[in-house]
């Protein structure tokens, strides 16, 4: 049957029971205004709900019922016994419909304008009711007869079946041709069949409270982890007395849990009953052909989680269809089938449920996602070049990140993926994405089964122990000075080295505001507490570290002891401590104390939010840092000699340790298997040749598909300092020496060490100086950070005074600003304004109008060379050729100088 | 707070000043407190208490009765008191508040005395702020003062602490 028709038929029987039962009082208290008020509203939902469903002979009587009770109400009439018999008579009639509503699923033909003709015509003037004033003693009497025979003879099927299409009659005609004296045998007949056949629908389900659902699951959580106890103590004894029975006392709470489990068990097909109305809407709105496949629709899942992924459900599946899927135009160009097809996938895996949502659609753009991200200040442009294509459409996930290139009614692509994930977070669930540019994208989300009992791992840190729930523990690394995983530090704040991947971590400890000097744990380590100084100090530089994950954020929790994992019932924290982030809820564990659960989300946000405050001020402040005198982040390092060594950090894609036995030699060059391809590596100038063995660190420099490792000792440091380059160097492979940190530094010429590795990345000749006079300033607009922080270091070793921008929007902004430059360097190809426009916009009419341009690009063809004169530029450079560029400004400004 | 407030309006009517209603009385610095006995579910002495990092200091932390949590509260520090001596002794009232359970930690626990309306006042206006707050009037006993702890407004950290 019919969900939608079953939960109605329910709903109606269980209302039209109250109704009886009400009507009787209200004849007993006629003035009592509640009451009847309460009656009108019962009737009112039965119409409205038959309205709705389509059964319009329902709705006609129970609509005329609803007028004679809505007279009463407004005191045009009174409520008098015949009143009262009146409606009972209709809500009987109700029922008798209601019954072969449920055995046929539809409603039974027949003739009910008697009955209405009656309803009304008391509506309008109460005049039927002195004619049935006797006859409403009687039918209050057969209420309680029929309880009698309900409880005593339950009535055949057959025949009440056999009477059925009287019973549909019969009421309404009784009353008619004898108002004084009803057919009781008639009516008992009617009602007896009701009894019975109400209890078809009825008895199959009952409606319980939900917080006796809650109640029951927390107690049978409690009983299920008092028995976990009584089976650890039993463990302990051999040959108990109490085995068998304990045993026995084991299946049977298994199963007690199973079964309350099964109570607030719901098949999430009931999430998804929506969905094929909602996809078919769209589906004539944006004039696409939507084909909606659902599998799995039987799995069942916790109401509690069930309710609260059905609205991101809602949303994804819609998003799928608005913006996954192409136009069918689109889609036939594309070669693809006509109808789209979104295809909805629930299944059991472990404690979890699956739910997968996938479409065959256009994918991620992760172009636009990547330049959406930069320009929404998710991330940097040098950030952005480093990620994967997984990282780069995760971005979705970010708030208030919508890639839909114009907003529909419907939704913007990512519109609210935010909220889906943190709904989904919340439940202890995670959600991840595929997408295959022009195949489709699926989003898999994985949720717990329930959320009443989680399996935890229990830690200690600063004499006090936590839970954290097992769902979003990764791993645990147990990290000391001496294993290959050790902590280290940059500026205090505390890394790991976990599989060639830095992973930030958060000290526990300290984030809780726990006593450094606390003993690891309470009480247990009594004995331990006799270990010898020695000991004790080489303990300090052992942490366990819980590796964690939040969405696409890992990172690592620094604890100090792990005991356990233990299955434990969360409790919610009392009110008062509700506004501490950092916990998900509180537990008794086995031996009957308190802890407090930790929630990785929370401990993500607080530690993850200053990061994400550092990010915005980066990107409010990097026009300042990329100019000389403001600061810079150098990575300072050691190799060949003495003195420290430095680049731009901004430079660097990655710090990577290789390991020197997986390095080969390949056209007379180091080299090394990475990430699918092959590294070369580079050594300083003067240094030795590479050993065979161990591990090395490398700083990795890539620009576009391009890598290359500078093999260096050691990595020192990262410092933010001005990078004012004091000496220039001649000395091949510098660009000169600065003061970083107090010491003088020399700063490494990544340029010069590119080319080692790839000849043709560029020239190789070192650079010339050409300081002289007061500084020119020079404003850099290209879009590749690789090359702004190569460019900067090299005109400022020129003797320039160099302002880096990304764009030449950005550019334009600095016009107006009120800022001024001597010359102009801008890149031809970039997104967005190319060089082209950018020049045409400057020379058009700002300030910058006689400021001369100098174009910079990586090919110039004399097509370039002649549409550049065209749009204003001066001169074109290729970017490879560093000295060119440092003759040509040189150059520019002396005819400048010249000129004025 | 429905039974408190029934007990309010009764204490302020003088037509039935006999009538009496029972306190637990406790003892913090000195002073003598009392909470309506309906109101307390248990006394506890010594208990084991896991601290909660990041809570206000006066929470001492959560204990386990009976299968439910309970979280401790020291009245001292709430009500603006210095500190208890770190020997000296404590009991626990237990209230519930709200569907959760609360266990405010005192110097001492007294008696249950049935106290008569008639000796009821409200607060005097020159009590100090902290206690004018937390405080829901004033019994004279023949040789000293007690001072009824209002423990949804002790509990109440959103309004009383905005405010």
């Amino acid at each position: 049957m019919d969900d939608l028709l079953s939960e109605f038929l329910t709903e109606t029987n269980e209302g039209l029971s109250v109704l009886d039962v009400e009507l009787v009082k209200l004849e007993q208290n006629p003035n009592d205004e509640d009451l009847l008020s309460n009656i009108f509203r019962y009737m009112h939902t039965i119409k409205g709900t038959c309205g709705f469903l389509g059964l319009p002979r329902l709705e006609s009587v129970a609509h005329a019922g609803e007028n004679v009770l809505g007279k009463i109400r407004e005191g045009d009439l009174v409520v008098t016994p015949a009143a009262v018999s009146l409606i009972l008579e209709c809500l009987d009639s109700i029922r008798s419909i209601l019954m072969v509503l449920e055995e046929t699923e539809s409603e039974p033909t027949g003739d009910d304008s008697d009955l209405i003709g009656r309803l009304n015509a008391f509506a309008d003037s109460g005049d039927s009711g002195a004619a049935q004033a006797e006859t409403a003693p009687v039918s209050v009497e057969e209420v309680f007869a029929e309880e009698k025979i309900k409880a005593a003879a339950p009535a055949e099927e057959t025949v009440a079946e056999a009477d059925e299409s009287d019973a549909v009659e019969a009421p309404a005609e009784a009353p008619a041709e004898t108002p004084a004296a009803p057919p009781q045998s008639t009516q008992r007949a009617t009602k007896e069949e009701v009894t019975t056949k109400e209890s078809v629908v009825a008895s199959q389900s009952i409606r319980v409270n939900v917080d006796l659902l809650e109640n029951l699951m927390t107690m049978v959580s409690e009983m299920v982890l008092t028995r976990n106890q009584l089976l650890q103590i039993l463990r302990g004894q051999k040959d108990s007395e109490f085995t068998a029975p304990l045993q026995r006392l084991n299946q049977v709470v298994s199963e007690l849990q199973e079964a309350v489990m099964m109570t607030r068990m719901q098949p999430i097909g009931n999430a998804w009953a929506k969905l094929p109305r909602i996809v078919r809407d769209l589906s004539l709105e944006l004039g696409k052909k939507i084909d909606l496949v659902m599998k799995g629709a039987e799995t069942e899942l916790d109401r509690q989680v069930l309710d609260l992924i059905k609205d991101p459900l809602t949303h994804m599946v819609r998003n799928s269809a608005d913006h996954g899927l192409e136009s069918t135009e689109k889609r036939i160009a594309a070669g693809k089938p006509e109808v789209g097809k979104i295809t909805l996938d629930a299944y059991h895996e472990g404690g979890h449920i699956i739910i997968r949502i996938s479409d065959d659609g256009a994918g991620l753009p992760i172009e636009i996602i990547k330049n959406k991200a930069i320009a929404s200040g998710l991330t940097t442009e040098a950030e952005a070049e480093t990620l994967s294509e997984q990282q780069i459409q995760k971005f979705i996930f970010k708030a208030g990140f919508s890639t839909a290139a114009e907003v529909t009614a419907v939704s913007g692509r990512g519109v609210g993926m935010d909220v889906v994930r943190t709904n989904i977070e919340k439940i202890g669930g995670t959600v991840e994405l595929n997408s295959v540019e022009g195949r489709g994208t699926t989003f898999t989300i994985k949720i717990p089964l329930t959320l009443a009992i989680v399996s935890a791992l229990i830690v200690g840190c600063g004499g006090e122990r936590f839970a954290i729930p097992q769902i979003s523990v990764l791993e645990l690394v147990r990290a000391s000075a001496n294993s290959e995983n050790r902590v280290e530090r940059i500026n205090n704040t505390p890394v790991l080295r976990l599989r060639n991947r830095l992973l930030p971590l958060v000290n526990l400890r300290e984030l809780m505001k726990l006593d450094p000097e606390a003993a690891e744990t309470p009480a247990e380590d009594a004995a331990a507490e006799v270990v010898s100084l020695d000991k004790k100090r080489k303990r300090k530089d052992d942490h366990f570290i819980v590796v964690s994950q939040v969405g696409s954020y890992t990172f690592g929790i620094i604890v100090d002891r792990v005991f356990d994992t233990e299955e434990i019932v969360v409790k919610p924290v009392a009110r008062i401590l509700r506004h501490i982030q950092m916990f998900s809820g509180n537990t008794i564990l086995g031996d009957g104390s308190v802890v407090m659960i930790l929630d990785p989300n929370g401990i993500a946000a607080a530690t993850g939010e200053v990061e994400l405050a550092h990010e915005s001020e980066d990107a409010a402040t990097e026009q300042q840092v990329a100019r000389g005198s403001e600061t810079v982040s150098m990575l300072v390092f050691r190799a060949v000699g003495k003195g420290p060594k430095a680049v731009p950090l901004s430079l660097v894609a990655r710090l990577e340790e290789i390991d020197l036995e997986k390095v080969e030699i390949s056209n007379d060059q180091y080299v090394v298997q990475y990430r699918g391809q092959l590294m070369p590596l580079v050594r300083m100038e003067g240094a030795a040749e590479l050993g065979s063995e161990g591990r090395q660190p490398v700083i990795v420099f890539s620009d576009r598909d391009r890598s290359m490792g500078l093999v260096v000792d050691e990595i020192v440091d990262i410092v933010e300092d001005s990078l004012k380059i004091e000496l220039t160097s001649n000395r091949e492979g510098y660009v000169g020496a600065a003061v970083i940190a107090g010491k003088a530094t020399d700063i490494v010429d990544v340029g010069f060490y590119l080319t080692q590795a790839y000849k043709d990345w560029f020239s190789s000749n070192a650079t010339e100086s050409l300081g002289e006079g007061s500084p020119s300033r020079v404003l850099l607009v290209d879009d590749s950070p690789f090359f702004r922080n190569l460019l900067q270091p090299l005109l400022s070793v020129a003797g320039y005074d160099v302002t880096c921008v990304e764009s030449g929007a950005v550019a334009l902004e600095l016009c107006e600003a009120g800022e001024d430059f001597d010359v102009i360097l801008s890149d031809i190809e970039m997104p967005g304004m190319s060089g082209f426009e950018f020049a045409e916009a400057v020379k058009k009419d700002t300030r910058w109008s006689k400021v001369p341009m100098v174009a910079l690009s990586a090919f110039a063809t004399p097509k370039d060379l002649a549409r550049g004169r065209e749009v204003g530029f001066k001169d074109y450079v290729s970017k490879s050729d560093r000295d060119a560029l440092v003759a040509t400004l040189h150059e520019t400004l002396a005819e400048l100088r010249g000129a004025a | 707070m429905s039974s408190q407030m029934d007990t309010g309006k009764s204490r302020g009517s003088t037509a039935d000043s006999e009538k009496t209603e029972e306190f637990v009385t406790f003892t913090i610095a000195g002073q003598l407190f009392g909470i309506p006995v309906l109101q307390i579910q248990d006394v506890l002495s010594s208990y084991r208490i896991t601290r909660i990092p990041l809570a206000p200091p006066e929470i001492t932390g959560s204990l386990n009765l009976r299968g439910r949590v309970v979280t401790a509260i020291d009245v001292r520090l709430r009500l603006g008191l210095p500190p208890r001596p770190a020997d000296a002794d404590s009991m626990s009232i237990v209230a519930e508040n709200g569907g959760e359970l609360y266990s405010l930690m005192v110097d001492s626990v007294g008696e249950v005395l049935a106290l008569p309306h008639s000796a009821y006042e409200r607060n005097l206006p020159t009590l100090d702020a902290t206690f004018r707050t937390f405080c829901d009037g004033i019994y004279r006993l023949d040789d000293q003062l007690l001072v009824v702890l209002d423990v949804n407004r002790l509990l109440d950290y959103e309004h009383v602490d905005a405010a």
